[in-house]
């Protein structure tokens, strides 16, 4: 069958009287045609001094819909302008139908949105002034729960126990698959790149001790904590979010429950107690992982790879690493809940408030590290 | 009602967000045992209202007295106490999506008497079937259809037996029938227990099938522009935008 070309758009214009321009429309006028320019029209309004009327003919139209309305009412407003009246009886009913819709309710004053450019100095103005009012909310929030925190201590706040449970397990034993996996190689990691440098000086046997203080001081909690931030963090600020959107969280407020209380605090217990289990756990996998670089890549024996490893790491960095973890878990927990609680009646917020758990929750993780580590330095452990 | 014994009085009250004001000025009184509509076109500010009188949201000015207890000027633990005598009916039922239906009845009678677990059980029991959702206790939210999330949430609003009933926009995203059986559980709530009972809607039909009192609130003028008895709006109020929007813009203006 061969395809017929659709008939194209024709815009053609003459004068039937002097004050007169007729504007003969033709052909197919709909969206995916290539059509003529209101500009044509203007230029032969402008180049016609004494035109005075503008009148159409559509005897020749075929089709048209909303390509031809937007060219119409282009060239209308354009004759406005210049006082030139445009009629409208040539063209058919619908689209005079139409042309009358559209202008029916006049543009609302001060409805159509601007779009101003702020200077940079207002740009850096307005950031400062956010930054300064989030951290205030951030110091609230924290006052809040702490709070919360010491009213459960004096027993007066209560959480129900089924929920704390059902917390503990989504972020404690549930996480124990992808932190098996994660610290499991960073420790095989861990030993290859020493393993490389090491066995230039024949000192393989320390591998042992590189991956066992790394591990148990630094590694096992940085790893936890990234990864619950990813897992937990952003679970929490999702739920407390959905929550807000649904009126969920109102409905707590009106039978006099604070969300604090009933919502934030398990969370954040929950965490505080399963991450530093995790971190333990996440320290003997990455042991693993150089036991396994160590047997098999440099023919060390596992009873010599132990015994090194338990020389060389003291219970001191296990305790330093321990305390570390904790730290991490009220960061983490603290940051998804503050970001879910904060989050707005819409569903990207609640996308949002995800992400911005998650961010805030690792660069709070390598900020107290940096700080630990420093302050340990100071009082020599 | 012939006992005009106020029960929730609005004084001069202002609204914002900001620096944007969504209503001033409102003035009126609920009745003990009224159903009162708070009423406007869409985007007026109504459910704002509603989140200033059950105490989700601080007005920028004027007072709301509760039987002459200012509630915003009032100590926290009497506003506690206050809130403790609402109950709320949110627009989508915000159910606790964590709980199955007979936990989420019961959280306010565990935190707030010393019923056995047993009597809650009974309780909680109780209510769901006056909704007519006997035999739903172990469904969660999600697992139920939207006319019964409303009417579950129904339940939970009525656990503790409220003096005063919120309601906001109780037939929105419900059918025709489904929206008359809760207007009749309205009235018949009102009858029975004697609350007070206030609904945020621009449901025409309801309107007039349960209100007896009301609240015109416009999005142009910022302020109340009429106040009383629904059919009497419709047929007599002096104001046209009243009347056409009671008339669904029959009203000629």
């Amino acid at each position: 069958m061969k395809v017929t070309e659709p008939p194209s758009s024709e815009l053609s214009f003459s004068r039937p009287t002097d004050d007169t321009l007729l504007v003969s429309l033709a052909g197919n006028w709909t969206i995916g045609n290539k059509l003529p320019s209101a500009d044509d029209v203007l230029a032969q309004i402008k180049s016609g001094s004494r035109i005075q009327r503008i009148t159409f003919d559509t005897e020749g139209l075929t089709a048209w819909d909303s390509r031809l309305l937007t060219f119409l009412i282009k060239v209308i407003a354009r004759g406005t302008q210049s006082k030139i009246c445009a009629e409208k009886e040539g063209l058919p009913p619908g689209v005079q139908r139409l042309l009358v819709l559209a202008s029916a309710v006049p543009e609302r004053k001060g409805a159509r949105r601007r779009s101003e450019r702020d200077t940079f100095l207002a740009k850096v103005g307005v950031s400062a002034v956010d930054f300064c009012r989030s951290a205030v909310e951030m110091l609230n929030f924290i006052g809040d729960a702490f709070i919360a925190f010491v009213r459960m201590l004096c027993g007066k706040s209560c959480f129900r126990l089924s929920d704390f449970i059902l917390i503990v397990r989504e972020c404690g034993a549930q996480a124990l698959p992808i932190v098996s996996l994660i610290s499991l190689l960073v420790g095989l990691i861990l030993a290859f790149v020493g393993a490389v440098q090491l066995m230039m000086f024949g000192a393989q046997l320390y591998v042992a001790s590189l991956v066992g203080i790394a591990m148990i001081r630094v590694m096992g909690a940085i790893m936890t904590g990234i990864i619950m931030a990813g897992r937990t963090g952003a679970a929490f600020a999702a739920q407390l979010g959905t929550m807000e959107v649904n009126e969920e969280i109102d409905a707590l407020k009106t039978i006099g429950v604070s969300p604090m209380e009933f919502l934030v605090l398990p969370r954040m217990i929950a965490l505080a107690i399963m991450m530093p289990l995790l971190c333990i756990y996440a320290d003997l996998m990455g042991i693993l992982g150089g036991l396994i670089v160590g047997v098999v890549m440099l023919d060390l024996n596992m009873v010599e790879y132990y015994e090194a490893t338990k020389a060389a790491v003291s219970l001191k960095d296990f305790f330093i690493g321990l305390f570390q973890s904790s730290v991490f878990g009220v960061l983490v927990a603290l940051s998804g809940c503050l970001r879910g609680m904060q989050c707005t009646r819409s569903a990207s917020a609640v996308g949002d408030a995800a992400t911005s758990a998650v961010v805030t929750g690792i660069v709070s993780i390598v900020v107290a590290t940096a700080i630990i580590t420093v302050l340990c330095n100071v009082i020599g452990i | 009602m012939n006992q005009q014994e106020p029960c929730i009085t609005v004084n001069d009250l202002t609204m914002t967000y900001g620096s944007f004001v969504v209503q001033k000025d409102l003035t009126f009184t609920v009745n003990r045992g009224d159903i009162f509509i708070i009423m406007g076109g869409s985007g007026c500010g109504k459910s704002t209202l509603m989140r200033v009188l059950i105490g989700l949201k601080k007005p920028a000015k004027g007072k709301v007295l509760y039987d002459e207890v200012s509630f915003w000027d009032a100590e926290p633990e009497s506003r506690d106490h206050l809130m403790r005598q609402f109950g709320v009916l949110y627009q989508s039922g915000a159910l606790w999506s964590s709980m199955n239906l007979a936990e989420n009845v019961a959280l306010p009678l565990e935190q707030y008497t010393n019923l056995s677990p047993s009597q809650i059980r009974e309780v909680t029991s109780l209510k769901l079937s006056l909704v007519g959702l006997a035999g739903f206790e172990e469904y969660y939210p999600s697992e139920i259809s939207g006319g019964m999330q409303k009417r579950a949430g129904l339940a939970r609003a009525m656990a503790m037996d409220p003096d005063i009933l919120f309601f906001d926009e109780p037939s929105a995203g419900l059918d025709p029938i489904s929206a008359r059986l809760l207007d009749d559980l309205i009235i018949e709530l009102r009858e029975s227990l004697g609350s007070t009972i206030i609904v945020v809607t621009h449901e025409l039909a309801s309107i007039f099938a349960i209100g007896n009192n009301s609240v015109f609130i416009d999005t142009e003028a910022k302020t109340m522009i009429a106040a009383g008895d629904p059919k009497e709006l419709r047929d007599g109020s002096p104001d046209p935008r009243v009347r056409n929007f009671l008339t669904r813009g029959e009203g000629g203006v």
